[in-house]
């Protein structure tokens, strides 16, 4: 069995001074995935840095949570075309020597 | 070390108030927020700009003694310094601004650190788990054809990493915990290594596949024999068909490149056949390739 790593949603919101009910507000919007142990709410550690960065995009940049869910939709179509830039650039590789 | 025009970098004038230059941050800092601009380096640069110049205006006592020195920042501690001698009447030995010995002040400019020490520039801290450490390996592209390992120096630190055969050009991996430290006793950031893979002369890869040209001499590739040819992993002998054609093309299974993290399996070696025309041909050449001219006709 797998063991997954957790962190305290209190002890997250106590460290980055923002209140609990932001994170329920970004569970319920499916931005982030809430673990729930004996009604107490749990961080998954691998969803560390998408939280850091919706709370750094709502609390530094002043952007709402809805602006915060078409930002993540289109980042991910970002990330998805950089790769497949980079799969075309591997690609062009092969035809722009004269010798191949 | 140049004068750093920080109401330029925000687009404002020198007489905003402490509300525009909030809004003038906030609208670049959306546009060039290193969260919004993955792998882009010039967002990052910028945002740099704009975070110092942001750190500046909005300090009251930073902004007014970038104000009052202007362009004369670099005589600022000297006229800083004759100002306390002369309230406390007191012989020099007023401390200049702090910057040799904090080791946090990478994202600030020479001038800002000159102007207000390395330590001045953190304000408000948000972050738990530390900062993430972007770099670059580049490999050629024998090197990415075997698992081979290589010690990085992070922030004074070794880290020795095995780089696995088949590895992408342009790929990506993330090497957990090496990055910043955390804050507060919160986790490591992570490193990112990304690997850029030089081409090579004679052999270009395309996923797990390699092709290779090989020059072929006429009266072999009429009359068909066999050949040696360098592969990534070493010499291999080719059976030459008799009338082959230029430009036509062999697979070799196997010979390509090793698939990422798949131990044991490789891709395909593709051959194109360059064929060869002799050149100086002697008078005897000539003369036989006429008759051969002729019966073909």
């Amino acid at each position: 069995m797998s063991k997954q790593k957790l962190i305290s949603a209190n002890d997250f919101c106590v460290s980055h001074d923002i209140e609990i009910s932001f994170i329920s507000a970004l569970q319920e919007s499916g931005l982030v995935k809430i673990e729930m142990i004996e009604e107490t709410a749990f961080i998954p550690v691998y969803q560390l840095r998408q939280l850091e960065k919706i709370v750094r995009l709502y609390y530094d940049l002043d952007i709402n949570l809805e602006g915060i869910e078409t930002i993540n939709h289109l980042l991910n179509r970002v990330v998805d075309m950089q790769e497949e830039i980079t799969v075309l650039k591997n690609r062009l590789r092969l035809f722009e020597a004269d010798n191949v | 070390m140049d004068f750093v025009d920080y109401y330029k970098i925000l687009g404002i004038e020198k007489t905003a108030a402490p509300k525009d230059i909030r809004n003038a941050y906030r609208k670049l800092a959306r546009m060039y927020h290193p969260d919004l601009n993955p792998n882009d380096k010039g967002a990052i640069s910028k945002f740099q700009q704009i975070n110092e110049a942001n750190e500046v205006l909005s300090d009251p006592e930073k902004r007014k003694k970038y104000d009052e020195y202007g362009k004369d920042w670099q005589h600022a501690e000297a006229f800083e310094q004759q100002k306390q001698e002369r309230e406390q009447q007191q012989s020099s030995n007023a401390s200049g601004a702090n910057f040799s010995d904090s080791q946090n002040g990478g994202d600030f400019s020479d001038f800002f650190e000159s102007m207000f020490g390395r330590s001045a520039g953190r304000g408000r801290q948000t972050k738990y788990r530390g900062e993430d450490y972007n770099a670059e390996i580049h490999l050629d592209l024998l090197d990415a054809y075997e698992t081979h390992t290589q010690t990085l120096s992070i922030n004074q630190k070794n880290i020795r990493i095995t780089i696995p055969a088949g590895i992408e050009n342009g790929q990506t991996i993330k090497i957990t915990g090496h990055g910043g430290s955390g804050i507060n006793g919160g986790p490591n950031g992570d490193l990112f290594i990304t690997f850029l893979i030089a081409t090579h002369p004679r052999f270009k890869r395309l996923g797990d596949n390699v092709y290779t040209t090989v020059e072929l001499d006429l009266y072999k590739a009429v009359l068909g024999g066999e050949i040696a040819i360098d592969t990534l992993s070493g010499k291999v002998k080719l059976k030459i068909m008799p009338e082959t054609q230029n430009g036509s093309k062999v697979k070799l299974r196997g010979k390509g490149f090793p698939v990422y993290k798949s131990k044991g399996q490789f891709g395909d070696l593709y051959v194109t056949y360059s064929i060869k025309i002799p050149m100086n041909l002697t008078e005897k050449q000539k003369e036989l390739f006429t008759e051969l001219s002729k019966m073909q006709s």
